[in-house]
């Protein structure tokens, strides 16, 4: 498939008697400019999707990986000396950035989605937390975890490994899955471009005829047709793209509450990821009807 | 070019099985004048065709303005036929545009619209007598109307040769007459001229006008190979 630099400028800057050849197709052209503008819409929110999905797996990962929790398990008596004594030993334990117990109103917010906000801590067996914030090389998990049996035998460390891979996983397959959605959704759009572009190449066979008889090249019929499903993939998608982007303006703003599903959209220089998907459909119309126009052209022979 | 503009050398032309031309040579020389005639369904329009790239030949050779056929390629053809306007009986325009741009289109599709001014293709319209339908839709002309405004698209890039395939089958015999005028004004422009007619009437009347020659095709074979008027 050859693109040279002529066959770019003559698409951009377009030539209006050359355009005027093909015959006006009112019908196709709507079917592909609203196709266009349907798969652009469902593209955008797509492409939000992926990356909210890669904030999300960005921030689990690298916030997550710092941090670990001790859970000091031991009788209301002896809970705070334990918790004293675990905070000593992480004090000398190598690759530890700082530790501290959380204070009981951090404890009590913690619960409170489960228990209230007006629960009191001290009629509950409610483990005292420590926030372990590892230095970037880590600590030996393995190493503090006999240090603590030995000297702190109420303590327990959670490096937050178990549950941390998972959502890490499941966060990056949901990117994935956003990723795949827009590359069907561009071969949707140059199998969609592609029909059309045959459609009307077989209702214009007289017209290819009539051409080819005074003396114009096949690739002056198919630039004529190929600019034409270009541009239409192009405007149909420009306008899908601003709908698709006001839909997600509209959508409820990310708050700590909800979570994830109100973190779908765009941040900072994220909104101008869109603007490729018209760039993009028009792309892969123009090497759809490329090939389209070459293969009909082939057969009108 | 050499000295000939088409030549045909032992040329046959199968289709379906079937023979439809059997050794065929014709040599037209530049600036001549040609009637090929014969029966219907003898294979005038088959030949026509050969002469202008659009169909390969099965066996012989054909060369057209100096070019084998066989050595061009698509590309190659569509820039000879800017060079070999041709007429058909049942001639096709593009509906959607004007007469005066249908008549324009081989200086289109070659970007040399601008090459030509209004004056030049006023001046072709004036001389088919169609400028007061320069801005009318095809659908809207007579037969006779729109077999003038084929053989204007035809010469609007100053061919070398013409080949007009039945140009008066649809058009009455005062307008065939026209139509035959302006081949001839065309052959002493120096252009060469191929006519495929069954009509005999018009091979009488260009006898007086013009030296052709007529080439007679039957039974597949050439029978009458440019012989005088």
């Amino acid at each position: 498939m050859k693109f040279d630099v002529d066959a770019i400028r003559s698409l951009i800057v377009g030539d209006k008697q050359a355009d005027r050849v093909v015959p006006p197709s009112g019908f196709t052209a709507q079917l592909t400019l609203f196709a266009a503008g349907a798969m652009a819409f469902l593209a955008v929110f797509a492409l939000a999707l992926s990356l909210a999905s890669g904030r999300l797996a960005a921030r689990w990962g690298d916030e997550l990986a710092r941090t670990s929790t001790i859970r000091i398990v031991a009788p209301t008596g002896e809970r705070a000396a334990q918790t004293d004594a675990a905070l000593r030993l992480l004090e000398t334990t190598a690759g530890v950035e700082s530790a501290r117990a959380l204070t009981d109103a951090e404890q009590q917010a913690l619960l409170s989605p489960w228990f209230g906000s007006e629960i009191d801590l001290g009629s509950l067996p409610v483990p005292r937390l420590i926030e372990v914030v590892e230095e970037p090389a880590g600590f030996d998990a393995e190493g503090l975890r006999l240090r603590l049996a030995a000297e702190v035998p109420g303590a327990f460390l959670d490096d937050h490994t178990r549950w941390r891979a998972p959502l890490v996983q499941a966060a990056n397959r949901l990117r994935l899955l956003g990723w795949i959605a827009i590359f069907l959704i561009a071969s949707a759009v140059g199998a969609m471009v592609t029909l059309a572009a045959n459609a009307a190449l077989a209702a214009n066979a007289q017209v290819v005829a009539v051409l080819r008889l005074v003396g114009a090249t096949d690739r002056y019929i198919a630039e004529a047709f190929i600019r034409r499903f270009t541009i239409r993939a192009f405007i149909g998608a420009a306008i899908g793209m601003v709908l698709g982007m006001l839909a997600v303006l509209l959508l409820p703003s990310a708050s700590d509450d909800a979570g994830f599903l109100t973190g779908l959209g765009f941040q900072g220089a994220g909104w101008l990821a869109p603007l490729l998907i018209p760039i993009m459909a028009g792309a892969v119309a123009l090497i759809a009807t490329r090939v389209a126009s070459r293969k009909a052209l082939e057969a009108l022979r | 070019m050499g000295t000939r503009v088409i030549e045909l050398e032992n040329v046959a032309y199968s289709y379906g099985g079937g023979e439809l031309l059997s050794d065929i040579s014709i040599k037209l020389a530049p600036g001549s004048f040609y009637f090929l005639t014969g029966p219907s369904g003898a294979g005038k329009t088959t030949l026509l065709k050969l002469c202008y790239g659009a169909l390969l030949p099965t066996a012989g050779q054909v060369r057209i303005l100096g070019n084998d056929v066989r050595n061009l390629d698509r590309d190659d053809v569509a820039m000879m036929r800017r060079k070999v306007g041709v007429v058909h009986q049942d001639v096709k325009f593009l509906d959607h545009l004007p007469v005066a741009d249908n008549i324009a289109l081989p200086l289109t599709v070659s970007g040399r619209q601008n090459e030509a001014g209004g004056a030049d293709l006023g001046e072709l319209m004036a001389w088919v007598g169609l400028t007061h339908r320069s801005a009318g839709l095809p659908p809207e002309l007579s037969g006779g109307e729109r077999q003038r405004a084929a053989l204007a698209r035809a010469v609007i890039m100053s061919p070398d040769v013409v080949l007009a395939d039945e140009p008066t089958g649809n058009v009455d015999w005062e307008m065939s007459q026209r139509l035959l005028r302006l081949l001839i004004e065309l052959n002493k422009m120096g252009k060469t001229v191929l006519i495929a007619t069954h009509d005999l009437s018009l091979i009488r009347a260009a006898k007086s006008e013009v030296q052709a020659r007529v080439l007679r095709i039957s039974n597949r074979r050439l029978q009458l190979a440019g012989a005088d008027l």
